[in-house]
């Protein structure tokens, strides 16, 4: 029975995982690009929520409805005034400045709130839980692991059936091409950096209620965004899903077996993956 | 009529002259230089080697790895493990530490390499993280909070602390020596030709017959190996090893990227110079704490979109100016048209 | 000249060192037809992505109704009318054949162009509308990417080599609704390297040979021995 626990466990962790690798999909997704600091955005994140819920006194998941506007449009503003700059075919300078940035934010949080954990307090919800059968599962966890399939879904239908994930799609296609149908590429990038940190807030807040956090924290949340989106498939948004479930589930696992081995397990899983499968799981099938 | 292709330009000839006796000063450092000069400057030549390490793998192969930390920690704990549990000498260690960084870079390579382009980078960081873990497990290596290097081991180096210092400093001036040389070699054998053919287009290499995937493989393989020889030596100088100072992504991948993007990523001579201006802010910044490595990660943005060729090519575009013989220039081609 | 919607004043191009355009100068009258003829590598494509705006040059360069457009964004020229059938066709391969043309129409422009329309111009591609661009033939595609450009409405239609590469029966198949799509006032630049389609349906030619305007005439009167020599420069 706590080896069902540690999977079902790990599924819900999964879920946090797969907020934490959705935005870095997405923009890979429009533009090819991998941000470097997408971790330490989500850390950002965790640190505007603190800052309003000290300031206003707000609860944390009151304050996703501030921390998520502000994300994006910082996102916006670091497309349009930075990253963009970086775009072309040479990889090295989106990968250096973003690596920059990471190592700036790193050291503003360092200075704003010092090297102290922090949580965000959520209140009851936090301990919460509902029995099913044998097994305890807590509240939050699960709203965690819902909001991730309604992202996931969200995004998936933005992508495929409105206006702006036509634009995505045509962008990502052919960014001349479709600069020649009345899109702003510049715009364009904007809007797919907007969105991709409106969802790293609601993974920052989660993070913060779930364990503590410094400014160091971003590097970790990174990789395991990193590792879902491989296992996953690039480029599939269930499969990332799919992929931050088999990350949380091996982490859990391995936590089980020795609590030490609870981060290497899941680098391992990942490796192996990588290893027999290099394109993912779930690989997207191109046309 | 006479043709002739030269690597060779009247500055780098210089260059070499002048060489000669500054290798020849800096060997001489222990007899001039205080103790703890000696050591900033061993801490120079540790970093100047980890910068022209990464140069090769980013600037020149294209595989831009922000988890070289796996080879620095790897090194260290190797050195230690060799000379504590295996007890080993440590002149014995070192090149076993090089061979082992060959070795255990080789099938990392072959894992990673299914990762392009900025994926390959975060997968070059899940493997410095699996080496940390790994390590921190090591009981006998102190588990998660590291061990130091037992007394009668650095005894073995050398009698008395001034002659340690001495020998800690020949072996960093003797490893960047080692590198740079190792470095310049390979970009002028048929491995560094094809380098720059694929750094300059990779399409047309392949076409040409260049074996992309071998040549990357070599570079990396060689570059994992030196960096874990610098690892080894980085933590002989410190006398104490932990998982997070060994595997620390700060200390020995973000210093030696912004090393490199500042002096010039693609040049030989853009680390080296990189190397003196990171210390020479280091020295008279340092105090700043946090602010200065804000201030380091704004300047190397703004150097990256703005003078992506760094401080090094903006001298080279401005005069032209080339200190190691690399690029082939073709001489009497005038008297042979008039 | 007064009356000329479109027209290009010492237009140049770069391509890095080299250059493409010499200071071409050509017009283009509302509701004209001006086909632009000329050998490999003369310089067409380029003088229509110049147009466009997806190469970038001197205000001036480039007049569009008054305004001086030579320096705007591809997009930002395609809001003022302007739209361009690219070489290749270059249809968006993520994007059905219906999300082609719908994208294509994305600014809103206001005219006679609708999906109704292009499906009554091209039916066969009512019956694809839901299937991947890319699994089209090469007509149909060519369909495809000159809907998509009509769906824009614009005022002026720039068409770069829209028979390359298909079978003879299906280049008549589209020279023949050519009639249909510039019967409605719209302006429309030609690109071909068939000479003889290309006089058939335009009003005015241009011959460009190395970057540079040899020749400029009225497309039935002008003498085929001036365009061979205009073409091939001897």
């Amino acid at each position: 029975m706590d080896w069902l626990n540690a999977i079902l466990q790990g599924t819900l962790l999964g879920g946090l995982y797969a907020l934490f690798a959705a935005g870095l999909s997405l923009i890979f997704g429009v533009m090819r690009l991998v941000n470097i600091a997408h971790g330490d955005l989500i850390v950002l994140s965790a640190y505007i929520a603190l800052s309003f819920g000290v300031s206003l006194g707000l609860n944390p998941l009151v304050a996703l409805l501030l921390v998520v506007p502000t994300m994006a449009l910082i996102g916006y503003a670091l497309q349009r005034l930075i990253l963009n700059r970086t775009m072309g075919e040479d990889l090295l300078p989106p990968l250096l400045v973003t690596f920059g940035l990471s190592v700036i934010l790193q050291n503003v949080l360092l200075m704003g709130y010092s090297a102290d954990p922090q949580n965000l307090q959520a209140g009851a919800i936090e301990t919460a839980s509902v029995t099913l059968g044998p097994l305890a599962v807590g509240v939050m966890p699960v709203m965690v692991f819902v909001t991730a399939v309604v992202v996931i879904a969200a995004l998936q239908w933005m992508f495929y059936r409105t206006a702006l994930g036509r634009a995505f799609r045509a962008t990502s296609d052919r960014q001349d091409v479709a600069q020649l149908m009345g899109l702003n590429r510049a715009h364009i990038f904007g809007l797919a950096m907007a969105l991709s940190l409106a969802v790293t807030a609601l993974a920052g807040v989660f993070l913060g209620i779930r364990t503590a956090f410094d400014p160091a924290a971003g590097g970790a949340r990174l990789i395991f965004g990193f590792e879902a989106v491989i296992i996953g498939g690039l480029g599939n948004l269930w499969g990332t899903l799919a992929g931050g479930v088999i990350l949380g589930v091996a982490q859990t696992i391995g936590a089980k077996i020795d609590p030490g081995y609870q981060i290497l397990a899941g680098h391992i899983v990942f490796l192996i993956i990588l290893a027999l499968r290099p394109r993912g799981l779930f690989p997207r099938i191109d046309g | 009529m006479s043709l002739s292709v030269t690597r060779r330009t009247r500055l780098s000839t210089a260059w070499l002259i002048v060489l000669v006796p500054i290798v020849l000063l800096l060997i001489a450092a222990p007899w001039w230089a205080g103790r703890a000069d000696l050591r900033l400057m061993g801490e120079i030549a540790l970093y100047m080697s980890l910068a022209v390490l990464w140069n090769l793998l980013a600037g020149y192969a294209g595989l831009v790895s922000v988890g070289q930390q796996a080879y620095v920690g790897f090194g260290g704990y190797l050195f230690f493990a060799l000379t504590m549990l295996a007890g080993l000498h440590p002149y014995a260690a070192l090149p076993l530490v090089v061979l082992a960084g060959f070795v255990i870079s080789a099938p990392v390579a072959v894992l990673i390499f299914r990762l392009r382009g900025a994926y390959f980078a975060i997968g070059t960081w899940v493997v410095a993280e699996v080496f940390r873990l790994s390590f921190a497990q090591m009981a006998s290596l102190g588990g998660g909070s590291g061990t130091s290097l037992s007394p009668d081991i650095v005894r073995s180096l050398a009698e008395g602390r001034d002659a340690r210092e001495a020998v800690a400093w020949w072996l960093a001036l003797g490893a960047g020596m080692l590198v740079i040389g190792t470095v310049v070699w390979l970009l002028r054998s048929r491995q560094g030709v094809a380098l720059t053919a694929i750094r300059d287009n990779e399409l047309a290499a392949r076409s040409l017959g260049i074996d992309i995937w071998r040549t990357k493989f070599t570079v990396y393989v060689v570059v994992s190996g030196l960096t874990a020889l610098i690892g080894a030596l980085i933590f002989l100088q410190k006398l104490r090893i932990s998982p997070d100072a060994a595997f620390s992504a700060n200390d020995w991948t973000a210093f030696v990227i912004f090393i490199v993007v500042i002096g010039g990523i693609g040049t030989l001579e853009g680390p080296i110079l990189g190397t003196l201006v990171f210390f020479a802010l280091r020295e008279t910044l340092a105090d700043l704490g946090t602010l200065y490595l804000i201030a380091l990660g704004v300047v190397a943005i703004v150097i990256m979109l703005f003078a992506p060729r760094g401080l090094w090519g903006f001298l080279r575009d401005r005069w032209g100016l080339e200190l190691f013989p690399l690029s082939r220039r073709v001489s009497g081609l005038a008297k042979k048209e008039a | 000249m007064a009356d000329a919607i479109l027209s290009l004043q010492a237009l140049n191009a770069h391509y890095g060192d080299f250059q493409a355009l010499y200071g071409v100068n050509l017009t283009v009258n509302p509701g004209e037809v001006v086909a632009v003829i000329g050998a490999n590598g003369a310089g067409k494509t380029t003088m229509l992505r110049s147009i466009a705006g997806l190469l970038r040059n001197a205000p001036e360069a480039i007049r569009w109704k008054g305004h001086l457009i030579g320096a705007l964004r591809a997009d930002q020229v395609a809001a003022l009318g302007i739209a361009l059938v690219p070489e290749g066709r270059l249809l968006f391969p993520s994007l059905s054949v219906e999300e082609n043309l719908v994208i294509g129409g994305q600014l809103g422009r206001k005219g006679p162009w609708s999906l109704q329309r292009v499906y009554d111009l091209f039916p066969i591609l009512k019956e694809r509308r839901l299937q991947q661009s890319t699994s089209l033939s090469g007509g149909q595609q060519q369909m495809v990417a000159i809907g998509r450009a009509l769906m824009a409405n614009p005022d002026l239609v720039l068409m770069d080599e829209i028979s390359l590469g298909l079978a003879p029966v299906i280049i008549r198949q589209i020279y023949e609704a050519l009639p249909g799509i510039v019967g409605e006032g719209l302006t429309a630049v030609i690109v071909e390297q068939d000479i003889a389609k290309a006089l058939s349906v335009s009003q005015r030619v241009y011959c460009l040979q190395e970057g540079r305007v040899s020749l400029e005439g009225q497309s039935q009167t002008v003498p085929r021995d001036d365009i061979t020599r205009a073409y091939f420069g001897v």
